[in-house]
């Protein structure tokens, strides 16, 4: 009684409390829940005893069970809530949170409340690594790994020599050895802020010395680097001994034959055989002169194999002005362009690098100079260094563009640096008495092309409107003792060269490509061939009119008459 | 930084790039942070050596100085649609003189001379609208709008290093608005706010190349030839230098 009446007083102590608004319970959610359902259905009436009995705090048998455990089944509910898992992803808030907050205490990472989200987030992405996969993942080689391989191939010292060294028998051994010294050069190009970076002319320096070893090389110099789309070439440039004149009988002697002419006597039946003769073949040049003096060997890397490159047509140089076209950096890439390339990448490569030597390859004035003196200017091709050479100060290299020359010859129009006209080649070929014919008919085009000759000073050389073809500088204005000179060209950018005292070297580092201020615009198809020869039987004409036909047939009708009078007379004289 | 970059992309000589190290911090007052070096346009007589300051907020106008020898610096001022218009229509090499004036008299009667001042600024503007590159996660825009570096930036992976759909160009997108919403949704607006290189014109604009052994990836830019790129796989190292003579090549659909 005393109990019942205990919690009825505790119940009716607390019924003001019951009103209590909800409000008051916001710390705890259930028991504003609870105070809210209170307020709306129950077992009881406010009035009746027994309310609010049903509370947990407020039942009878309060003081009896003991219960902590509201608190600690909220912490179960929500933890249980927590490790609910996603029905999309598989995780569960819990675990990723855990492992949020370990990371985080783990790297202790400034400003974390910033990057929370991309924490959050890592740690997700880290899920979906396999860790223990059945399947093991193949060692995966990094390119990088054979790349060092190739480049560490380099290093290894030779144990055979050079095949210049040791073999006593061998003959023509003159001059210096092969082997340019790269380094050297490479750090004069260095105080002209060109050139590459020193690791890499050092593996040049290496596959260089490779190259030497296996082809019977006299002489070896860098040329230079060119840029491609996929890979890059580097370029040697080397003379080389000759030891068969394997190409000697491609030189010009193997063309086609000329098509048929049309005088022939041909059949009624058949239709006209076509009088078209393509223009003849300019032969190239030989080795070892002109454009082909020297034998380029390219590769994409250094400790990547060298490969030759062939040697350049006219055809090819005349094709490659007209074009202009990335290099891909493979060799055998085929070049699609109008007028069409004779060739593949790697003969518009050998082209561009017989184009580019020609025009900006210098040297000082004077460190060359003719071996003969007598020789007349077309052909003097053979130079050799003048021992009584004086270099002139860096000053007068940089102010006047008369102290370097080119060293190497102009190609002419024609795709040659030595004119040679076609038709003598072509008189063993044909027949006797075409060749009259030909030489009436050809006579007129082919002039014989000059150029300026060998040892022309590059201050001839003619710029693109208003610039000048070469630029000058000194490598450093504070420091005027050691400075060399430098010359850029402007024709061709990417093109260098320098010359301090007695050393100078070109180099290349570029697209390719010649500047053009305009841009380029390719050639145009040629217009259409005449299909057959206009002549008098085949040209239509118009059809004579009535008047013109009567008029005819009255001339035509007055003759006979006249005719037949005649003949009439006649006959009577002679019956007479 | 920049010193290796400049290293491995084979460019100014020693004493510039000594001179440079000398002289770039010293635009702290001017450019609110330590300028870094953005390239070199090379004229017929001179070259002009350009440097930025970078603001914290990456997607605010740069400062941008040039300097004639590396030591002294001249602010240049933002371009204006005027320059960029005018700038379009001139062709040929730069003089290296920036008092040096074009005549545009027969083009534009409106502007008869323009100095070569202002067709640097337009062309500096020109070449990082149209080819200035980053790789894709190294930027985060915040809700705000701003622009930051993304410190949680780890690099590129190599697989993802080699295509072009991982690189985006520094500028206000172009066909970001254009992408249908499937694509959209592959998206993460945080990340991928930007352009990617995949989509342009004209297809093979861009080459790709591993340099060194594959520890470098480059990319070369056959629009403005002579903007190179560069990025360290599986590290922060990017950045991009520009050195070449300033001119758009306009062949480039021929040439590919």
């Amino acid at each position: 009684d005393q109990r019942e009446s205990a919690g009825q007083t505790r119940v009716r102590g607390q019924a003001p409390g019951q009103s209590q608004s909800p409000a008051q319970h916001l710390g705890h959610p259930r028991r504003a829940a609870q105070a809210a359902e209170q307020l709306q259905h129950g077992p009881y009436q406010p009035h009746e005893p027994g309310y609010g009995l049903d509370q947990p705090e407020f039942s009878p048998y309060e003081d009896e069970i003991p219960d902590p455990k509201a608190r600690m089944l909220a912490i179960q509910n929500a933890k249980a809530y927590l490790l609910k898992t996603s029905t999309k992803s598989g995780l569960n808030l819990y675990d990723h949170l855990a492992r949020v907050i370990t990371k985080i205490l783990d790297e202790q990472p400034e400003n974390t409340a910033d990057i929370i989200e991309n924490i959050s987030k890592d740690v997700k992405w880290a899920q979906f690594r396999k860790k223990m996969d059945t399947l093991r993942d193949e060692h995966l080689i990094l390119p990088t790994y054979e790349a060092a391989e190739k480049c560490k191939a380099l290093f290894v010292k030779d144990r055979v020599g050079g095949w210049w060294e040791g073999k006593g028998e061998r003959e023509e051994i003159v001059g210096p050895p092969p082997l340019p010294n790269v380094m050297e050069t490479a750090f004069y190009f260095e105080q002209a802020g060109i050139g590459l970076n020193k690791d890499e002319s050092y593996c040049i320096f290496l596959s260089l010395k490779n190259l030497v070893n296996v082809q019977p090389i006299l002489t070896c110099r860098f040329w230079g680097k060119i840029l491609g789309l996929e890979m890059n070439y580097i370029i040697a440039e080397t003379q080389v001994r000759e030891v068969e004149d394997q190409e000697g009988g491609e030189t010009g002697h193997e063309r086609e034959e000329i098509y048929e002419e049309g005088e022939r006597e041909m059949d009624e039946d058949e239709p006209p055989k076509s009088t078209y003769k393509p223009p003849p073949e300019i032969p190239r040049e030989e080795n070892g002169a002109g454009t082909n003096k020297y034998v380029y060997f390219v590769c994409n890397e250094p400790g990547k194999p060298w490969v030759k490159l062939p040697p350049v047509t006219p055809a090819q140089i005349v094709c490659a002005r007209k074009i202009k076209k990335f290099f891909t950096g493979r060799l055998d890439a085929p070049v699609v362009s109008f007028p069409p390339f004779p060739g593949n990448e790697a003969n518009y490569l050998r082209a561009q690098i017989a184009r580019i030597s020609a025009g900006t390859h210098v040297s000082p004035t004077g460190f060359y100079q003719f071996a003969n003196e007598d020789e007349e200017e077309e052909e003097g091709d053979a130079y050799e260094e003048n021992p009584d050479f004086e270099p002139p100060p860096v000053a007068e290299m940089l102010e006047s563009l008369a102290a370097w020359a080119h060293h190497v010859k102009i190609i002419l129009k024609q795709g040659r640096c030595v004119w040679i006209n076609p038709q003598k080649s072509d008189e063993n070929a044909e027949e006797e008495e075409e060749e009259e014919e030909e030489k009436d008919e050809e006579g007129e085009g082919q002039q014989e092309e000059t150029g300026p000759p060998l040892l022309t000073l590059i201050s001839e050389d003619a710029g693109i409107k208003s610039i000048p073809a070469w630029t000058a500088q000194a490598s450093t204005n504070l420091i005027p003792e050691y400075c060399i000179a430098i010359l850029q060209s402007n024709r061709w950018p990417g093109a260098y060269a320098f010359a301090s005292g007695r050393k100078f070297d070109n180099i290349y580092f570029g697209w390719g490509h010649k500047y053009s201020p305009e841009n380029h615009s390719p050639a145009l198809p040629p217009p259409a061939q005449a299909e057959y020869p206009i002549g008098s039987e085949i040209t239509e004409t118009v059809d004579p009119t009535v008047e013109e036909e009567m008029a005819f047939k009255a001339a035509q009708e007055e003759a006979l008459a006249g005719d037949d009078e005649e003949e009439g007379e006649e006959d009577e004289g002679d019956d007479e | 930084g920049d010193a290796e970059a400049m290293e491995a992309l084979s460019l100014p000589r020693a004493g510039r790039r000594a001179a440079l190290s000398a002289s770039l911090p010293l635009l702290q007052p001017t450019t609110a942070s330590s300028g870094s070096v953005w390239g070199c346009i090379q004229g017929v007589r001179g070259a002009y050596y350009i440097a930025e300051g970078l603001g914290p907020d990456r997607a605010a106008a740069r400062s941008r100085l040039y300097s004639l020898n590396c030591l002294d610096w001249s602010l240049l001022t933002p371009a204006t649609k005027e320059m960029l218009a005018l700038a379009e229509q001139l062709q040929g090499r730069f003089q290296g003189d920036p008092s040096f004036e074009y005549d545009l008299a027969e083009v534009n009667a409106e502007a008869p001379v323009m100095k070569e001042e202002a067709r640097l600024i337009a062309t500096i503007e020109q070449i990082d609208k149209e080819v200035g590159i980053v790789p894709r996660g190294a930027f985060v825009k915040t809700p705000l709008g701003s622009v930051h570096e993304n410190r949680h930036f780890e690099g590129l992976s190599l697989a993802e290093a080699k295509k072009l759909s991982s690189y985006f160009h520094f500028t206000k997108p172009v066909n970001l608005k254009n992408k249908t919403l499937l694509e959209k949704a592959d998206l993460d607006p945080s990340i991928d706010f930007l352009d990617s290189l995949e989509h342009d014109i004209p297809r093979g604009s861009w080459s790709i190349q591993l340099e060194k052994g594959g520890t470098v990836v480059v990319l070369r830019s056959l629009l403005w030839l002579g903007l190179t790129f560069y990025h360290v796989p599986m590290t922060k190292q990017f950045g991009y230098v520009y050195f070449g003579t300033g001119e758009k090549n306009l062949d480039l659909p021929f040439m590919l």
